[in-house]
C-alpha cells in the first residue's frame, strides 16, 4: 500500500467516524462499538471485498454479514461515503420515514441480512458460503462478530460446523475491542486467546491490529486461504477508537450526546483534544 | 411412495432444493449416499440453531432448504433462529418436525412437541400443516414445498385407514363428513381414532361430521364456521396443549365472525402427557376411539340438559 492509498483510507475513516458521532445524538447509538470497527469496514470495502453499489444483485459478488448489528452506524457511515446510500439519509437516523435504526436491515442498500440478536450471522454466512461452493463460485463470504458476542453458544456451534464442512471460502472477523455491553470481556466472561480457541476447532487463525491498514492488508492479502479450513481474523481494536474521551470506557457503550457535545467530539476527532462530556450515558440492550 | 421417495423425486426435478438435517436422518436415510443428491444433503450435526441459520443463508441464495429435526428441538431449541432469520426475512425454508405431538411416545416431556403449532403459527408468514397420516402427508407436501413461504409440517408416518382427497390446497381443510349432532375438528395422528369414534357414534344412530384440518395456518375459516353451525356440538381433538392450538384457532375464527357455539376440547390441559408405548399413551390420555366417542356423548348430554 503506497502512502497515497494509506492517506485516502485514513481520510475515509475520519469521515466515517464523523458520521458515527453525528448519529450519537437525538436518541443516540452504540458509538463505542461502532468506532472500534470503523477502520475494518473502511479496509474491507476499499481493499478486500468485491462489492460495490453496482453489483449488489450479482451472485458472484463478495458478501459481508454484520453479526454484531449494533455497530451499524459504522457500516452506514461508510455506505454514505462510498455511494451505497445517499449521505443525507443519515439525518433520518431513528426517524420512521426511513429504516435507519440501531440494527441493520435489508431495506438499506448494501446490507446483506438483518441482525441485532447476537450469534446469528455466522451460520447464515455459512449457508451462503456452502451455496457458493455448490455452484462452483469463488465469492468470499465475510462475517463480522464482536468479541462479547462469542459468549453466545450458537457461535461455537457454527465454528464446529464450518470446520466440519471445510468452508474455506468463509472468513470470520472478530472485532476484538475487549468490551461487551457494560463490562470488560476479560472481567466478565474471559475469552483469553480467541486465536488459539479457533485453531483448536480446526480453523486458520490470526491476530491483527484492526486499526492498522498496512497490517490488515498483509493479513488479508493471503485470504481466502483455500486450504480446506475456514479462516478467522481476530482484529484487535479499541472501543471508542478516535475519541480519547470515550476510549476503553465500560460506561461509553451507548451514547446519546447533546448537540454541543457532538460539536466538541467532531473537533476531538481532528485534534485529539478531549471534549468535555456531561451527558448521562444510556445503557440499553 | 414414501417421504424419502417424494423428497428424492422433488429434489431431482428442481435443483433449488437442498436437504438438511440436524443429525435426524430417520426420514432421509438414503439421501447421503444418493449419486446426485448427496451433494445437496447437509447434515450439521446436533445443531438445530446452526442448521436454521444456514438454511436461511441458502435460501438467500435462491435455494429451498427442507430441514429435518425432532419437532421439539426444531421448533423450540431453534425457535429464535426460525423467527428471526427465516421469519423476518420471509424465506422459503421448509421445516419437517419429526415425532410431533403424541408420536414422541416413550421419550418423555423433553421430546414432547405439544406447543409447536402454537409457537410456529405465531411467526408472521409461517405456514403450519399437520397431515392426518402418511398418505395425507404425501398429498400435501408437494404444495407445501413449492409455496414461496416458510412452512412447518408435523411429520406423520401413521398408516392411513381412510382414503384422503389427493387434492390439497394450502388453507383448505378436508371435510370427510357433515353431521347434525357432533362435528369433530381434528388434525394429525389423532385423525384415525377420531374417524373410528365417528363410526362408533354413527352405529349408535348419531349424525357425525368430521373435518381433517390439514392446514392450520392459513386455516380454513369457512370449514370451521360451517362445521360449528351445523352441529349441536363441535369437538376439537388435538395432541397439543389446549392453549394456542386448534382450540385457540377456532376461538379466534368464531370471535372474528361474531359467532358462538357449543365447543368442547379434547387436548392436553397444561401438562405433559404420560410417556409410554403409543397405544398405552392414547389409552391413558383418553384418545382411544371409545373414549373420544364416550366423552363427546357425555358433553353433548350435559349441554342438552343445561338447555332444558
Amino acid at each position: 500500500m503506497n502512502e497515497k492509498e494509506l492517506d485516502s483510507l485514513k481520510e475515509l475513516a475520519i469521515k466515517v467516524r464523523e458520521n458515527i458521532v453525528r448519529m450519537s445524538t437525538d436518541g443516540g447509538c452504540f458509538t463505542g462499538a461502532s468506532l472500534s470497527c470503523a477502520d475494518l469496514f473502511v479496509f474491507l470495502y476499499s481493499k478486500f471485498l468485491n462489492v460495490t453499489p453496482h453489483n449488489l444483485q450479482d451472485p458472484l459478488r463478495d458478501y459481508l454479514f454484520l453479526s454484531k448489528g449494533h455497530d451499524v452506524p459504522a457500516l452506514y457511515g461508510l455506505f454514505a461515503e462510498i455511494g451505497f446510500i445517499e449521505k443525507s439519509r443519515l439525518e433520518n437516523h431513528l426517524k420512521t420515514n426511513d429504516h435507519i435504526y440501531w440494527h441493520p436491515n435489508t431495506k438499506i442498500s448494501g446490507v446483506e441480512f438483518h441482525s441485532g440478536s447476537l450469534g446469528h450471522l455466522p451460520s447464515v454466512a455459512m449457508g451462503v458460503a456452502i451455496d457458493c461452493r455448490l455452484k462452483g463460485q469463488s465469492n468470499k463470504v465475510v462475517v463480522v462478530t464482536g468479541d462479547g458476542e462469542l459468549n453466545e453458544g450458537s457461535v461455537w456451534e457454527a465454528a464446529l460446523v464450518a470446520a466440519a464442512h471445510k468452508l474455506d471460502n468463509l472468513i470470520w472477523i472478530v472485532d476484538r475491542n475487549y468490551f461487551q455491553a457494560n463490562a470488560a470481556t476479560e472481567e466478565l466472561i474471559p475469552l483469553k486467546s480467541i486465536k488459539e480457541k479457533f485453531e483448536a476447532f480446526g480453523w486458520n487463525a490470526s491476530d491483527v491490529d484492526g486499526h492498522d491498514f498496512e497490517k490488515l492488508e498483509e493479513t488479508f492479502s493471503v485470504l481466502p486461504a483455500q486450504n480446506g479450513k475456514p479462516t478467522i481474523v481476530v482484529a484487535h481494536t479499541v472501543r471508542g477508537k478516535g475519541l480519547p474521551s470515550i476510549e476503553r470506557r465500560a460506561d461509553r457503550w451507548f451514547c446519546n450526546f447533546t448537540h454541543e457535545e457532538v460539536s466538541a467530539l467532531l473537533t476531538e476527532l481532528q485534534d485529539n483534544k478531549m471534549a468535555e462530556l456531561n451527558s448521562e450515558t444510556l445503557v440499553v440492550r | 411412495m414414501n417421504y424419502e421417495q417424494l423428497i428424492t423425486e422433488t429434489a431431482l426435478a428442481d435443483e433449488r432444493f437442498v436437504i438438511m438435517t440436524a443429525e435426524n436422518r430417520a426420514l432421509v436415510r438414503n439421501i447421503p449416499s444418493h449419486p446426485i443428491l448427496s451433494k445437496r444433503f447437509i447434515d450439521t450435526g446436533i445443531t438445530e440453531q446452526t442448521m436454521i441459520g444456514m438454511a436461511a443463508g441458502l435460501a438467500l441464495r435462491g435455494r429451498v432448504p427442507i430441514v429435518h429435526a425432532l419437532a421439539a428441538f426444531l421448533t423450540m431449541r431453534a425457535f429464535e433462529f426460525i423467527r428471526t432469520d427465516v421469519g423476518i426475512a420471509n424465506l422459503p425454508v421448509k421445516l419437517t418436525g419429526f415425532i410431533p405431538g403424541l408420536l414422541s411416545d416413550g421419550n418423555g416431556p423433553t421430546h414432547q412437541a405439544i406447543e409447536d403449532i402454537s409457537i410456529m403459527r405465531g411467526i408472521p408468514h409461517m405456514q403450519v400443516f399437520a397431515p392426518a397420516d402418511e398418505e395425507d402427508m404425501l398429498a400435501m407436501l408437494p404444495e407445501i414445498w413449492c409455496s414461496s413461504s416458510p412452512a412447518y409440517t408435523r411429520a406423520n408416518l401413521i398408516k392411513p385407514i381412510y382414503q384422503h382427497d389427493k387434492n390439497f390446497e394450502i388453507g383448505k381443510a378436508e371435510v370427510v363428513s357433515e353431521g347434525s349432532t357432533i362435528t369433530f375438528l381434528v388434525y394429525g395422528m389423532l385423525f384415525n381414532n377420531v374417524f373410528k369414534a365417528k363410526e362408533i357414534l354413527e352405529a349408535q344412530g348419531h349424525s357425525v361430521g368430521l373435518v381433517n384440518m390439514r392446514s392450520l395456518k392459513p386455516v380454513d375459516e369457512e370449514a370451521i364456521i360451517a362445521a360449528t353451525q351445523q352441529s349441536e356440538l363441535t369437538v376439537i381433538v388435538e395432541d397439543h396443549f389446549q392453549i394456542g392450538g386448534l382450540y385457540s384457532i377456532v376461538a379466534e375464527v368464531l370471535l372474528k365472525n361474531q359467532s358462538t357455539t357449543n365447543v368442547h376440547s379434547l387436548s392436553l390441559h397444561d401438562n405433559w402427557f404420560r410417556p409410554g408405548r403409543l397405544n398405552e399413551v392414547l389409552e391413558y390420555e383418553g384418545f382411544t376411539p371409545e373414549k373420544i366417542a364416550a366423552q363427546s356423548i357425555q358433553v353433548l348430554e350435559s349441554t342438552s340438559k343445561e338447555k332444558v
